[in-house]
């Protein structure tokens, strides 16, 4: 099964004038049609900056230094901004973090969806309603033939990021990118929507990027996940074996530091330090001088992803072709 | 009301404690429009004890009502019925509602590290702010130096006293703020959701940050959050908020292994499963009524799998189960509830 | 009890004051370090990106620098009678034919060098001009932090005010109160006071921009946490109003304030041409416009000339770097 996106040694730099930053740094990953890729880390490690460098929205001077983006088999990284444009919405779909925002509060839904839907698919005004309606029958709101005709602000936040949904998948997407898509819901509005995330996934076969920083979310939704620090990917791997035996040091830290209920008044495990920013990435290793584990190796070189069992990890801690 | 056998004196006391926002139209809109005076209570009839040296969680979703009883028991807002008691004395009727010495003893940490640090000031001076403002009768070197020692004491340098906030990620804004909190060497801190905005790993070492220092001075917290992982972590006592109601309360242990009411599940049962268990879970159903219109009798009702038709004409009110744990809930009373 | 809210209110406004002291040297202390910050700001970037901005700075403090050193730079003395030939009146410019030396851009009806007359005039120009401006901001400033903290009936009075004032333009208010005050005083005192009133007349109809947007400002900032911890700490609403909310509001005011010195001076000047202003024994460019406007179509056009391109240097300098500097700090626009 041939993947549909492919992402290849991806490099994003951001010319300043005290020099140039380099907010991604040799990213590579693949999903195929019908997986969901959690992509997970803390605030500035680049997860949001790699979905907006997919979807060609990077903010200027932001710019793919290098590296490459296959949607299809096809380059997607370096088209002129018509093209670009005729694959957002069309071959990829997003959804943002905050439904107040991703959608226009001065037109109904009815018409966003429509419009989006007639933008892109070779059909009537008519089907283009019909097919309003039956998705959002397939996102959960009730009476979509009346609540076509209604504004954002007559929904609730639950109810609106189904919206979003909709307009994501309207225009069927191969591959949708979804960044933060419940951190701004309640707890449990967060569960519906994870839930509706999946179900649609599976059934329209879409593959989905999951952006996010909450663990919890992963491991109900995706299928593999790619954990980020400060601009590199550390590990990568199916969900259940980086989250119940993580590999890497950092993602090692991070899942100890993962309050879990019923553990009443333990002592939180902790990671000194913090990410550095993006104008101080210590040489070698990222993480070094914050792992517990670091060795004279990892202050030189930088690790690559290396194969160990049955997952990817950035950690010379698992090279063993090499002596020592 | 409170269960019986507590030997701990309440620091904190709230009696039928209200708060109600009128967010009315404007009189002539209302005049031509014909629609009603529209109030929000934010909080309406919530009652409970805060005991010296616990930490009381209060959970719940957005629009509870739990960071507004918060702010009522700080003073930046006043209650519009019932009262509160700090360690013993009530609120004043005038401008400012707790007496100068009672203001020096309880402090506020925010959630949004970046909007409660004043961009202009340097952080010795926010640090200092509250020594300042009381008059300890201390002198300049000696505020000075007490600002340095706070830093050190939340895992900062002495020498970051000289920055500005924007110098500082979310996590050490955090810490600053902890630093400005303890400055006036408060007996209580009211804590809104202080690592909400902040990414897990510094969010833990945030949280051992606070636990230290309760243990070290004796702190009481009233924490205020929506993740229930982070208070089964942190809290001695929780309360469940729903709807500007206090609907359970309980030691954390038996919170979290023996949830009463179907709300308390209801959260348990939406927290995300780490450990991929695979467990059964009720599906959740339906979101937060509209405040403004809430429904009537038990506001949970419309969501609730046990609700009968004395749920949709009387709010329950809070009774003891076990000598322990507070619930208001009909089924719960009536026994119709499973395990 | 009311013996301790007493106690309590002395120790909340000695606290002010000492605050206030502590606001001083903390101004000044900061200011050093800003000047140090400011020359690796991005602020100075954009500046020198910006030929014309640059220009225009060179001009203002040309022009600044000349109205300060009036009594050194300036060949003759225009205010003093007694130097003033009659003989010498309606001399042309140095340049052209019948011209002196000593009389570089010419002499006006009374004998005045125009140079000194425009150097003097520039400096009662933007004396006025700062003053005036100065009057407004913090009477703007200060209406516009209570009107935003307190709210309720106060703010929607101080409100009212400002739009029934609005509805008016500057120039009739000012033209208001300088009538009133004519009235009021007698006419030999005019010529000292002149100066004052105008200022006086310039600043009160100009408060209400400043008041509006510091008061939008801080509706916007009274609801940020840092704020809310202030009232926390039981800090008094003054003490917050002053420390908290002032620093963090000022932004926008700087710019408006230097676009509005550029309004002031050309206010000044409108009112001085239409004989209301100042007198033409201590003219500003205004009067000197006006003075040199009765000669225009007779052939004398220096007087009236170089005045109003002294005037118009002057403000369109202003204007340019006012624009620059709403530019610069605008965050959206970088």
């Amino acid at each position: 099964m041939s993947e549909l996106l492919t992402v290849s040694n991806l490099k994003v730099a951001f010319p300043m004038r005290r020099g140039t930053l380099t907010a991604l740094d040799d990213i590579s990953f693949s999903i195929a049609p019908g997986e969901v890729l959690g992509v997970v880390g803390e605030s500035g490690a680049g997860k949001s900056l790699t979905g907006a460098a997919i979807i060609g929205l990077l903010e200027p001077p932001g710019r793919i230094a290098a590296g490459q983006i296959l949607l299809e088999g096809e380059r997607i990284d370096h088209l002129p901004p018509e093209a670009l444009r005729r694959i957002r919405g069309r071959r990829i779909g997003a959804i943002f973090q905050d439904p107040l925002t991703s959608l226009n509060p001065l037109y109904t839904i009815g018409r966003q969806i429509t419009e989006t839907i007639l933008a892109h698919l070779p059909v009537s005004p008519r089907e283009a309603r019909d097919r309003a309606i039956s998705l959002l029958t397939e996102v959960g709101i009730p009476a979509p033939e009346a609540r076509l005709d209604h504004y954002p602000h007559q929904f609730s936040g639950g109810m609106r990021q189904r919206v979003v949904i909709a307009l994501a998948l309207c225009a069927q997407p191969r591959l949708v990118i979804a960044d933060e898509p419940t951190t701004a819901l309640d707890v449990s509005i967060q569960a519906q929507i994870i839930a509706l995330l999946k179900r649609l996934a599976a059934e329209h076969g879409v593959a989905v990027m999951l952006i996010t920083h909450d663990m919890g979310v992963i491991a109900e939704t995706a299928h593999r996940v790619a954990v980020m620090y400060a601009g590199r990917i550390v590990e990568i791997g199916q969900v259940r074996d980086v989250l119940q035996t993580p590999r890497h040091p950092y993602t090692v830290g991070l899942m100890r530091s993962i309050p879990r209920v019923g553990a009443t008044g333990r002592r939180l495990a902790q990671i000194d330090g913090a990410m550095p920013r993006l104008n101080a990435i210590p040489g070698g290793c990222a993480f070094h001088p914050r792992c517990p584990q670091r060795f004279e190796r990892c202050n030189r070189e930088r690790p690559q992803l290396i194969a160990t069992e049955d997952r990817l990890a950035a950690c010379w801690l698992y090279d063993h072709a090499a002596s020592g | 009301m409170q269960p019986l056998g507590e030997a701990s004196r309440p620091l904190v006391a709230l009696h039928g404690v209200a708060r109600y926002f009128d967010v009315s139209r404007p009189w002539l809109n209302r005049v031509v429009e014909r629609v009603p005076r529209q109030l929000l209570k934010a909080v309406d009839d919530v009652s409970f004890e805060i005991r010296c040296g616990e930490t009381l969680a209060l959970v719940g979703e957005s629009g509870c009502g739990k960071s507004t009883v918060a702010r009522l028991i700080v003073g930046l807002y006043r209650a519009t019925r019932g009262h509160i008691e700090f360690n013993g004395e009530k609120q004043r009727p005038n401008a400012s509602i707790w007496s100068a010495e009672v203001q020096r003893r309880m402090q506020m940490i925010f959630q949004d590290p970046y909007a409660s640090l004043n961009p202009r000031w340097r952080v010795a001076d926010i640090v200092a702010e509250p020594m300042r403002a009381h008059r300890s009768g201390a002198r300049p070197a000696q505020i000075r130096d007490r600002s340095a020692a706070l830093l050190t004491q939340v895992g900062l340098s002495a020498d970051d006293g000289r920055k500005y906030p924007h110098e500082f990620s979310g996590g050490q804004r955090q810490r600053i703020s902890i630093a400005r909190a303890l400055s006036s060497e408060p007996q209580f801190l009211a804590c809104d959701e202080p690592t909400s905005a902040l990414d897990v790993s510094v969010q833990a070492q945030i949280l051992n940050l606070m636990k230290e220092l309760q243990e070290r001075l004796g702190l009481t917290y009233l924490f205020i959050s929506h993740n229930l992982a982070v208070v089964s972590q942190v809290a001695t006592r929780v309360g469940v908020m729903y709807m500007g109601r206090l609907v359970e309360l309980a030691d954390a242990t038996t919170l979290f292994s023996h949830p009463r009411h179907p709300y308390t599940r209801m959260l348990l049962d939406a927290i995300p499963d780490l450990e991929m268990s695979g467990r059964p879970r009720t599906p959740v159903a339906g979101e937060v009524a509209n405040p403004l219109d809430p429904p009537p009798g038990c506001a949970f009702h419309p969501r609730c799998p046990y609700a009968n038709a004395r749920c949709r004409i009387e709010i329950p009110v809070l009774k003891a189960y076990d000598g322990r744990t507070l619930a208001a809930c009909h089924a719960v009373e009536e026994r119709r509830l499973r395990g | 009890m009311k013996r301790e809210d007493n106690k309590e209110r002395v120790i909340h406004i000695s606290a002010l004051v000492f605050d206030v002291s502590r606001l001083t040297s903390h101004v000044s202390r900061s200011a050093r370090s800003a000047l140090a910050r400011a020359r690796d700001s991005d602020l100075l970037y954009s500046f020198r990106r910006s030929p014309i901005t640059v220009i225009a700075a060179l001009l203002v403090v040309v022009c600044v620098g000349g109205a300060l050193l009036a009594p050194w730079i300036a060949p003759h003395d225009p205010f003093d009678l007694a130097s003033l030939d009659l003989l010498d009146a309606f001399m042309r410019p140095a340049w052209l034919a019948g011209g002196k030396a000593t009389y570089l851009l010419g002499t006006d009806n009374q004998g005045r060098d125009v140079l000194s007359a425009i150097v003097y005039g520039a400096r009662i120009s933007l004396a006025v001009g700062i003053a005036a401006v100065a009057l407004a901001m913090v009477l703007g400033v200060t209406l516009g932090l209570v009107s935003g903290y307190v709210g309720g009936r106060l703010d929607a009075l101080i409100m009212r005010i400002a739009d029934v004032q609005l509805s008016f333009p500057a120039i009739l208010i000012a033209l208001l109160i300088n009538g009133i005050v004519r009235v009021a005083w007698p006419n030999a005192m005019l010529g000292n006071i002149a100066l004052l009133v105008l200022i006086f007349a310039i600043g009160i109809s100009g408060w209400v921009q400043y008041a509006r947007t510091v008061r939008g400002s801080t509706l916007v900032e009274k609801n940020k946490e840092y704020v809310q911890a202030a009232r926390v700490i039981g800090r008094h609403p003054a003490a917050i109003m002053l420390r908290h909310l002032l620093p963090n509001v000022m932004g926008p005011v700087l710019v408006i304030a230097t676009l509005h010195i550029a309004t002031a001076i050309i206010t000044e000047a409108t009112l001085s041409f239409l004989g209301v202003g100042m007198p033409p024994t201590t003219p500003s460019l205004g009067t000197l416009i006006r003075v040199g406007n009765d000669f225009l179509f007779s052939g004398e056009w220096w007087i009236a000339l170089f005045p109003g391109i002294a005037l118009l240097t002057l403000v369109l300098s202003v204007n340019i770097l006012g624009d620059w500097l709403r530019d610069a700090l605008n965050p959206k626009l970088r």
